[in-house]
């Protein structure tokens, strides 16, 4: 039953990502929509990011969101993502271990 | 007739050489940060209930990142079939949008090459490969994407499984401290384009309040990325500059 759903998943996940292979030689896109598709992932990463950073440890928003602050904070000295990444899972772990936040 | 020299094939040859280097080098950085976000799933998807074959599987067959955390939470949570393939769909329709732009891109490459990198197209691997547009006009420009792509690919699978084997012994709090990892990642990739335009922060903060209004009035979570990303990134039209975003 799990494979099942797995090879569903997958399906639905490669058709969207295989289509524009095939039609995109047959349309020319005007400027506007080329600053359309480029702006995409900015979107998707922000939709992605928020509010659902809230959730990470459940009842505690603001713990996800001060991890989040951390990875800003590392990702702007221009290091590897790695370092925000990690950054954050300590931050994260050492709230949700100490309380820091429990008077929120 | 053309007839090749033994200088011009080592040409070929070096230059292939040097655009598979100059894709793993492109590709290392989601290595790196797939890695840990890899572990994190395969640990969560493993205490959600799925074997260390199903789990790894998953990433082989998926490869979309978010969609598995969501697909694991919800076998967990007991979700039927139908509805878990259909909230995949709508999570990662927003690659339907990027593979537009990405094959937009790769308009000098040809139909098979194309078909094979759109399959391997992440969050993540489309948007470092966006900021190297340079390469798709160069010649085996494919090799460049394509390794940039499978570097990421073995990051994501080796993680998964080697998350799926930890998930039995890590603590609780530590697992669940990780799931900030997947938002750690997103925030890493976009921080450096914002510093670059700040524009592209506009467009990411309308999105995330797009977002977050469409949660608060109750639309499914998948639907409401897909929503947020259709709507703030047409701000791109009137903020960003033709090659603003490349």
């Amino acid at each position: 039953m799990i494979l099942a759903i797995i090879i569903g998943m997958s399906l639905v996940t490669m058709v969207p990502r295989l289509i524009p292979a095939f039609i995109v030689n047959k349309i020319q896109f005007p400027d506007w929509m080329n600053r359309w598709l480029n702006a995409i992932p900015y979107a998707a990463l922000g939709a992605l990011i928020f509010p659902k950073i809230m959730d990470v440890i459940p009842g505690k928003p603001w713990i996800g969101l001060f991890g989040g602050a951390v990875a800003v904070i590392i990702s702007l000295l221009g290091v590897n993502v790695i370092f925000a990444v990690l950054g954050a899972i300590g931050a994260v772990y050492l709230l949700n271990t100490y309380e820091i936040f429990h008077f929120f | 007739m053309e007839v090749k020299t033994a200088e011009q094939q080592y040409n070929t040859t070096s230059s292939r050489i040097h655009m598979i280097r100059a894709g793993a080098i492109a590709g290392f950085p989601i290595f790196l940060g797939y890695l840990p976000i890899a572990i994190t799933y395969g640990v969560l998807a493993s205490q959600a209930g799925l074997s260390i074959f199903e789990l790894t599987m998953m990433s082989v067959l998926v490869f979309a990142g978010a969609s598995q955390f969501m697909g694991a939470q919800m076998i967990m949570g007991g979700s039927a079939l139908l509805e878990i393939v259909v909230a995949t769909f709508v999570l990662n329709f927003r690659h339907f949008v990027m593979s537009l732009s990405f094959m937009n891109r790769l308009k000098p490459l040809a139909l098979k090459p194309k078909l094979a990198l759109s399959l391997g197209l992440t969050d993540e691997t489309f948007t470092v490969s966006s900021l190297h547009p340079k390469e798709a006009k160069m010649p085996h420009g494919a090799l460049f994407y394509g390794s940039l792509i499978l570097v990421s690919y073995f990051s994501w699978v080796g993680g998964s499984f080697l998350g799926g084997v930890l998930g039995e012994i890590i603590p609780d709090r530590l697992s669940l401290s990780m799931g900030i990892a997947l938002y750690a990642m997103f925030i890493g990739l976009l921080v450096p384009s914002v510093k670059k335009e700040w524009r592209i922060g506009v467009i990411a903060i309308i999105s995330m309040l797009i977002n977050y209004v469409f949660i608060l009035n109750g639309v499914s979570e998948g639907w409401s990325v897909v929503f947020a990303t259709v709507i703030a990134s047409f701000f791109g039209i009137f903020l960003l500059r033709e090659e603003g975003a490349a």
